[in-house]
């Protein structure tokens, strides 16, 4: 045998994948994910912030801000609640799809299309029918464009197995053109956007945003129902789990996956209809704002339950009022919002991969090594 | 002894989250030693073995070769070593030939020379006996030939050492003859070889040494001459196992399945069933025996109503005949029109016509089980979905070989999993877990299920107790045709003996069994009749009570057109 001399030396830890792990543990992760997120962002914030390396505000005005921005005032928590029911609604919408393991990257157009079908009715219908039928109609028209929107690329996944994702995401961009396309048809020359309309305002008891808040709250549990006790929902997860379970089972996967996209659709309609007929009386490209995309990763955190995404909606307006605090109190950039918001979510989701591997240290010296949390 | 030792372990453990696979492990091979690893599936053999190929790192413990510590991180840090591993599965690229596997990844400094690797491998090939061409692509090989490549893959590297994953699991007894053979002749070459594997009669038949692993512990190391297979089994499984499978006598069987001429294609449209026809009885199991690959899943998933059949024809007989009909899976025209057929009598065995009869006093009469078959029902399943078959009321089970990909769904409970036949009944649009969660307790009480729960994720148990749950829902399903495609597979041997009594106690209750098996002694053992199958051909329907391992061996590869079978 050669005089090979075997060089290498023990790695100074490696991973192991947990089992399991215990629900308070796992907890304890995410808080210090969240935690250590907060602390990154300060730092980013000292970097960017004038007012805040010149000693006019302190770190601790910094942190306030996340409070503030969303209990400060009372029109402040309205508003945040308005804003974490919108973003509930239309993750809720994408549930249905992402339970099946079908990528709906479309939420935002079908959103989209959703408001824009409310806003049709009311600007041609507008005055010329009684109030309670143009918003039927304003609702039953918001419904069938978003569940068109989605049903579209569903088809084309039953029939010839077209990468969803890549569909979805590209009928937002059909969605914004045909929205621009109409903005130039209704709105007269020399303005720049379309007025609130007059007509076909949601009706409002206590506070303006109560009602949107109460269906939307409505609809989580609902869909939490659906989902979990319906025959319908038990589908859905069996063809989110293996196709070739649901066939050997005798389930229509092409049947289930197109009324699913059809659930997830009429979701984001009503979630449109509430952004159109609740909310603006108006459309732009920009509606809908990019929700769409955040409902994603929403939806996800909350591991597609419904309930569970109360808080991560939640969590995710705090962080977007936040954010938008700073950015006022502390004289930085429009876009340092997202920054901050990007960056707390990132630690977020990073903490995942600790919550299902842990790390284990080499000891030098010493036979056995230690797992560490 | 007066051999030297090769390569040594000591104190070896290796942890997968709570579980620990290898538990402080000591193991000597001496140079030029067949040594067997023997142990139940699970037992640890084969993520012991990938420590000393480099693939896992041991989480404690020391690895000696030729008496010097060695460190082993990387395969390449194994191949220095000069040990060499052929795993279950093989890692070779179809489109090169054996030569061109054989040198991929070698960092030679030479030139790269196709004509002189072509010449060390032959003649690699020769000194061991080994029949190659080394010439010939991967994808023209059979599977014992792609075995071959990874064998001289190892010793074009040098290798002193190697270590074979379950060699024998997808050969041929003939092809086992012929391997066992050349491992035989590397030994006397002064290699070290061992090889991983839980059957007993081929470490009688090819070791030296025999170590015994349970439960991830080293229980001993014994010398194969002093050993018997009912002492290895024993401190395989810790306790004494009787191995019988006890087979009795069909009783009065009759045609359930009729399977005529059937051919199907798979989804590159080559065929993968040819001209199959057979038929299955009542109170009979009925294996198929075959290389892996061979069209016994695409046979048994065309019965079910998932592969889509391009001639031929498959006929279930339901036996109905003297029982009385019922409204369960037929409309009441469906009814009328079999009477004006002469399909029915009564009791007292005159013909039924429910001529001049209103709706309401047909409905009663077969309701009150009066109105009988007069002959079993015939249905043609070609073309059916699964869905179909299970509403014409035809009781077929199948418990697929792809448990959690196509069974079971493995994130969900075993009440969840149970739904999966049951959930559509009733009207409403909910789901009702009342019932599975009951059968769900029912299969874990009667079966020994070992899980936390009735809401434990499937996948979170282990094979054995994947496998009850599977087929405790498929029997509960009370069938007339129960379809097991390799039941016993990855499971330990109390857990094939379970299945086994299942099977014969399905068989014994009158089901037409179907059993699809990979291990020719239990095929043997346990089987009225065995059918085998040739690259999705069928080669011949045996008496199992006669047949031998060697004839079933013989066509399983008979008229063999290579490259068609699946590694």
């Amino acid at each position: 045998m050669a005089e090979h001399k075997n060089i290498v030396h023990e790695p100074p830890f490696h991973l192991a994948k947990r089992a399991s792990i215990v629900w308070w543990k796992a907890w304890l992760i995410r808080i210090a994910a969240v935690a250590l997120g907060l602390v990154v962002c300060g730092l980013v914030a000292y970097l960017f912030s004038d007012r805040l390396r010149n000693g006019k505000k302190t770190l601790e005005d910094f942190y306030y801000c996340f409070i503030k921005g969303s209990f400060g005032t009372e029109r402040k928590l309205w508003k945040f609640l308005k804003n974490m029911a919108v973003l509930q609604c239309i993750s809720l919408a994408i549930t249905p799809a992402f339970r099946m393991r079908f990528w709906n990257t479309g939420a935002e157009g079908q959103t989209l299309m959703g408001v824009w079908g409310a806003i049709a009715v009311a600007f041609y219908l507008g005055g010329k029918i009684p109030n309670w039928l143009l918003l039927t109609l304003m609702f039953v028209a918001a419904l069938i464009c978003g569940a068109v929107w989605s049903v579209i690329p569903a088809i084309f996944k039953a029939k010839w197995d077209t990468n969803e994702t890549l569909f979805t995401l590209m009928m937002n961009y059909v969605a914004t053109y045909v929205v621009s396309y109409f903005l130039v048809v209704w709105v007269p020359s020399g303005s720049s956007s379309l007025g609130k309309l007059k007509f076909g305002k949601l009706p409002s008891f206590g506070h303006d945003y109560l009602l949107i808040i109460l269906i939307v709250l409505a609809l989580t549990v609902l869909l939490y129902i659906y989902l979990r006790y319906s025959k319908q929902g038990y589908e859905i997860s069996v063809v989110g789990e293996s196709v070739r379970t649901a066939q050997y089972s005798g389930m229509n996967v092409k049947k289930v996956v197109i009324r699913t996209m059809i659930v997830s659709g009429l979701l984001c309609g009503l979630a449109g209809y509430l952004i159109g007929a609740g909310l603006d009386q108006s459309i732009t490209t920009e509606s809908v704002g990019g929700q769409g995309f955040t409902a994603i990763m929403v939806s996800w955190l909350a591991k597609f339950n419904p309930l569970v995404m109360l808080l991560t909606s939640g969590l995710v307006s705090l962080l977007n009022q936040g954010a938008a605090q700073i950015s006022q109190d502390f004289n930085v950039s429009g876009a340092f919002p997202d920054v901050i918001v990007g960056i707390i979510l990132f630690f977020i989701i990073g903490s995942e991969f600790f919550i299902n591997y842990q790390i284990i240290l080499t000891r030098k010296g010493h036979a056995g090594r230690e797992a560490v949390k | 002894m007066d051999k030297k030792i090769a390569l040594s372990m000591r104190g070896v453990t290796k942890r997968f989250g709570n579980v620990v696979a290898n538990h402080h492990v000591d193991l000597d091979v001496y140079q030029g030693e067949i040594l067997a690893v023997l142990g139940e599936n699970g037992c640890g053999k084969t993520t012991l073995m990938n420590m000393l190929a480099g693939i896992y790192f041991p989480d404690e413990g020391k690895i000696y070769k030729d008496g010097e510590e060695v460190v082993i991180r990387s395969p390449q840090d194994a191949f220095n070593l000069k040990i060499g591993m052929i795993h279950q599965h093989f890692k070779l690229v179809d489109r090169f030939t054996a030569a061109e596997n054989i040198v991929l990844g070698t960092h030679e400094k030479e030139q790269y020379n196709l004509k002189t690797v072509n010449n060390r491998v032959s003649g690699i090939a020769e000194k061991y006996g080994f029949n190659i061409d080394p010439q010939k692509k991967i994808y023209d090989m059979s599977v014992s030939e792609k075995q071959t490549v990874e064998i001289l893959k190892v010793l074009y590297r040098g290798a002193d050492i190697l270590i074979l994953d379950e060699p024998t699991a997808v050969l041929t007894p003939q092809e086992i003859g012929r391997l066992f053979k050349v491992l035989k002749s590397m030994k006397e070459d002064g290699k070290s070889i061992i090889i991983i594997t839980h059957k007993l009669n081929e470490v009688l038949e090819v070791s030296d040494r025999v170590a015994i692993l349970r439960k991830g512990e080293h229980i001993a190391t014994v010398d194969t001459c002093e050993a018997t297979e009912a002492s290895l089994t024993e401190m395989m499984v810790g306790k004494k196992v009787s191995l019988n499978i006890d087979r009795t006598e069909p009783v009065n069987p009759e045609t359930r399945l009729d399977i005529r001429k059937l051919n199907c294609v798979n989804a590159e449209g080559l065929p993968v069933v040819k001209d199959v026809s057979f038929t299955v009885n009542s109170g009979e199991i009925l294996g198929i025996a075959g290389i892996a690959g061979s069209g016994q899943r695409e046979l048994l998933e065309a019965i079910a109503g998932m592969q889509p059949i391009n001639s031929g024809e498959i006929v279930f007989i339901n036996p109905k005949k003297g029982r009385p009909v019922t409204f369960y899976h037929k409309t009441l025209k469906k009814v009328k029109q079999m009477a004006a057929q002469n399909a029915f009598h009564g009791w007292n065995g005159k013909p039924v016509s429910f001529q001049g009869l209103s709706n309401g006093v047909i409905r009663r009469l077969v309701g009150s089980g009066e109105v009988l078959f007069n002959e079993d029902e015939i249905i043609d399943l070609r073309g059916r979905t699964p869905l179909e078959i299970r509403e014409l009321g035809i009781r077929l089970s199948f418990v697929p070989e792809d448990r959690l990909g196509m069974g079971l769904v493995g994130s969900m409970g075993i009440t969840d999993n149970m739904m999966l036949r049951s959930y559509r009944k009733g009207h409403v649009g909910f789901v009702d877990r009342k019932q599975p969660r009951k059968l769900a307790e029912e299969i874990i009480q009667e079966l020994e299920v070992n899980t936390p729960g009735v809401n434990t994720p499937v996948r979170r148990l282990s094979g054995g107790n994947v496998q009850k749950v599977l087929l405790g829902r498929e029997i509960a399903f009370a069938p007339k045709v129960l379809m097991a495609a390799y039941p016993v597979r990855g499971l330990d041997i109390n857990s094939s003996y379970t299945i086994y009594n299942l099977l014969n106690k399905q068989k014994q209750n009158g089901v037409a069994v179907i059993f699809v098996g990979e291990d020719l002694d239990v095929l043997l053992a346990l089987c009225d009749r065995i059918l085998v199958i040739n690259s999705g051909a069928v080669t011949g329907i045996v008496d199992a009570r006669t047949a031998t391992k060697e004839e079933i061996g013989l066509m399983m590869t008979r008229t063999s057109t290579v490259g068609e079978e699946d590694a």
